[in-house]
């Protein structure tokens, strides 16, 4: 029992982890406490579960036990609610240098509890560079109680110069076994519901488990996987991405509109509205509108990232459906993405040839860059559903 | 319209109302002459309304020791003061015999009690809005010239919008000097010709429209002179999406469909449809797949991804009139 048992199929990871926060224990005792770090990178392919990693390891550095996973402590840090457990969740496309000359200052305190105060950085890679450098000293040489956890997909999205100051730790894609695993016995999902919804998330868990227990996620992913089919004309492939772009806006609207409408009443509040008395009037007081404008430019981020997010979603989809008919026309003995779609998969297998599923896969991968450089969704993806008609245009 | 008025006796309080800076100091203009005409001596006091102070309009528009007329006009009539409009208001409603008042305000909600309270009282309106339609624009052109007792025909007057422009002070200054400059009644295009060239806004659905027709000379030239002219680089990139993308739609539709059937299963309004269609001929599905990527591409580079988005620009239409023929 323990943090470190939620984590799946990383159990090499899990042991470093383990020995360090043991080392850290050392540490604050009195003793040597070699095998601890005041900086930790983690990385791993999405869905294999960093920032549950590392939310594991602050919980072992602050638990008496080492990460017990039932005592009071263990529970703060899995709600968030531990005063010297600070995290850093960039919401915007971007975090930028001001918010992280912000946040050093807020790690620099000392331990609130008399153990760590520890900084743990999710997505760190959206961390422009101006904010990296700012970020250097501050990793480089921390005050003695201060640990910062950085996470992101893989070394090299980082700066070099954050990389060699950070201890890495390398997570791995959990096998499709393991993941289904995890839900058939902690989510009560049928085993075969499990099975395949592990498949089609492809080792990443928190999508498997979306697929397990949300219809609404099936469905649309559904919805992605049979464009390839449907996009017999231009026409149609036209009609295809001005669907698929048009779902991700009333995704990213659903999402954001909830937390936007309660963020900008909380400000309102705060700016003085509705207050009354002497000298008050009913409107914002001085620098309401300025502070209106920040709110506003911080949630028009978010939503361009949300979108962002539910397209390239889709993209990963495609991939994995034409990597799945590149095995099918290859031969190759791995296992599917897919398997529940095999007629449609030796369909397409058959009707191309692998140096087309090749190209198909470059268009969808062109099509991811293009978003990240902000493209017009619409044109990018429109340019990737014809490509998908016609590879070799 | 407003140019042909003639304000023979001018109503005590005139409301100037709308957007249209030219037209509101015409019609400031014309009731000022109006009162020149029945006493040359009359007294004009131009006021700005943020500086208005309270009393000054009853003092002013109170009679005179000698009897002369005044005229006291009020621009910006929405930054007047509470107490001020109000004042205003009252004075509208029971006015002075031999002092004429004029309000400029330019529309909107700010000091729309002002607006509301002199018109109740009686006021005199004359609502100047924007001329936002081609036709409007070529109306104006055509009064315009007609008030320098020149007539024009419509092809020169097309002409002169385009090569000039929608502002209509622009548009105003140039027809008087057409007026002074050319000789006999009618203005026709070759007078036009002599003197304005070229074409003084270009928007991207120009740059499209003949880029998807094929006439890759005008599209270039109409990418540059757009470019010139202030148009963003991504607006003229989008344009061209759209004309291609509505190619695809109508081309891509069932065949079975027509008209109105056909307007309503791609969402678009009939006279579109029915010019897209028109586009359609030379176009085939691959050569618009062809000039979709190149689109998407340039998108690309004109955001950051090239080094010069007028190159990125003038390739995406070439590739477009390469595209065509397709078939």
């Amino acid at each position: 029992m323990g943090v470190f048992d939620d984590l799946v199929g990383q159990e090499r990871a899990a042991g470093t982890l383990r020995r360090a926060a043991a080392a850290g224990a050392e540490l604050l005792a009195g003793g040597r406490g070699s095998g601890m770090t005041h900086a930790w990178l983690f990385t791993g392919p999405p869905g294999s579960g960093r920032e549950e990693a590392a939310r594991a390891f602050a919980a072992a550095l602050f638990c008496p036990d080492q990460g017990c996973g039932h005592c009071d402590v263990c529970h703060q840090v899995a709600i968030g609610s531990h005063p010297d457990l600070e995290v850093v969740r960039p919401q915007g496309l971007s975090y930028g240098v001001k918010d992280t000359r912000r946040l050093i200052l807020r790690a620099a305190g000392a331990p609130t509890l008399g153990g760590w105060r520890v900084v743990l950085f999710e997505d760190a890679d959206r961390a422009t560079e101006g904010a990296s450098n700012a970020l250097l000293k501050a990793i480089e040489e921390p005050p003695p109680k201060t640990v910062w956890l950085l996470c992101a997909p893989s070394p090299d999205d980082m700066m070099i110069t954050i990389r060699s100051r950070c201890r890495v730790v390398t997570l791995v894609t959990p096998p499709t076994a393991a993941v289904a695993h995890v839900l058939a016995t902690r989510e009560n999902v049928p085993p075969e519901t499990a099975a395949s919804a592990a498949r089609a998330a492809q080792g990443h868990l928190d999508r498997a488990r979306r697929l397990a227990l949300d219809a609404e996620a099936r469905r649309r992913r559904e919805d992605v996987l049979s464009i390839p089919a449907s996009l017999t004309g231009v026409g149609e492939c036209v009609a295809a991405a001005e669907r698929l772009v048009k779902t991700a806006d009333e995704e990213a609207a659903a999402v954001t509109s909830i937390l936007n409408e309660a963020e900008t009443a909380e400000l309102r509040k705060v700016y003085g509205e509705g207050s009354t008395g002497k000298g008050l009037n009913k409107g914002l007081v001085r620098g309401g509108a300025g502070a209106m404008k920040d709110l506003e430019d911080r949630q028009k981020s978010r939503a361009t990232r949300t979108k962002r997010d539910v397209i390239d979603a889709a993209l990963l989809d495609l991939v994995a459906l034409y990597r799945d008919v590149l095995a099918v026309q290859f031969g190759a003995p791995v296992e599917l993405a897919n398997d529940d779609r095999r007629a449609e998969l030796d369909a397409l297998a058959r009707s191309s040839s692998p140096e087309d599923t090749l190209r198909r896969i470059d268009a969808i991968m062109l099509c991811r860059r293009r978003l990240s450089a902000n493209v017009n969704p619409q044109m990018a993806v429109e340019a990737m559903t014809l490509s998908l008609r016609n590879p070799r245009l | 319209m407003l140019l042909g008025m003639a304000a023979t006796d001018p109503a005590p309080v005139t409301l100037v109302t709308g957007d249209e800076e030219l037209l509101a100091d015409r019609a400031v203009g014309e009731v000022i002459a109006a009162v020149r005409a029945a006493d040359p001596g009359a007294e004009v006091v131009d006021l700005a309304g943020g500086k208005v102070e309270s009393g000054e309009v009853t003092r002013l528009t109170s009679p005179s020791l000698f009897g002369d007329r005044s005229v006291v006009v009020i621009r910006s009539a929405q930054d007047l003061a509470k107490d001020v409009a109000s004042e205003i208001v009252s004075y509208a409603a029971n006015p002075a015999d031999d002092a004429v008042l004029v309000l400029v305000h330019p529309g909107g909600v700010k000091g729309k009690a002002l607006v509301d309270g002199v018109k109740k009282a009686g006021a005199r309106v004359v609502t100047v809005s924007r001329l936002t339609k081609p036709a409007e624009r070529l109306a104006f052109v055509k009064a315009e010239l007609k008030r320098a007792g020149r007539t024009v025909g419509a092809d020169a007057a097309g002409a002169l919008l385009d090569a000039v422009g929608n502002d209509l002070r622009e548009l105003a200054a140039a027809c008087s000097q057409l007026a002074f400059d050319t000789p006999g009644k009618v203005i026709d295009e070759a007078a036009v010709a002599r003197y304005h060239r070229g074409r003084a806004e270009v928007s991207g659905f120009t740059v499209a429209d003949s880029a998807i027709a094929g006439r890759l000379g005008d599209a270039l030239e109409q990418v540059r002179w757009a470019l010139a002219t202030g148009t963003a680089p991504v607006l003229l990139v989008s344009a061209l999406a759209r004309g291609l993308r509505s190619l695809a739609k109508v081309g891509g539709a069932p065949r079975n469909l027509r008209g109105g059937q056909l307007a309503a299963h791609l969402g678009m309004p009939p006279w579109q449809v029915g010019r897209v269609q028109e586009q359609l001929n030379g176009w085939g599905p691959e050569g618009i797949a062809r000039a979709l990527q190149a689109v998407a591409a340039a998108d690309e580079q004109v955001k950051g991804g090239g080094a010069d988005p007028a190159y990125a620009l003038e390739r995406a239409v070439q590739t477009i009139v390469a595209s065509r023929d397709g078939r």
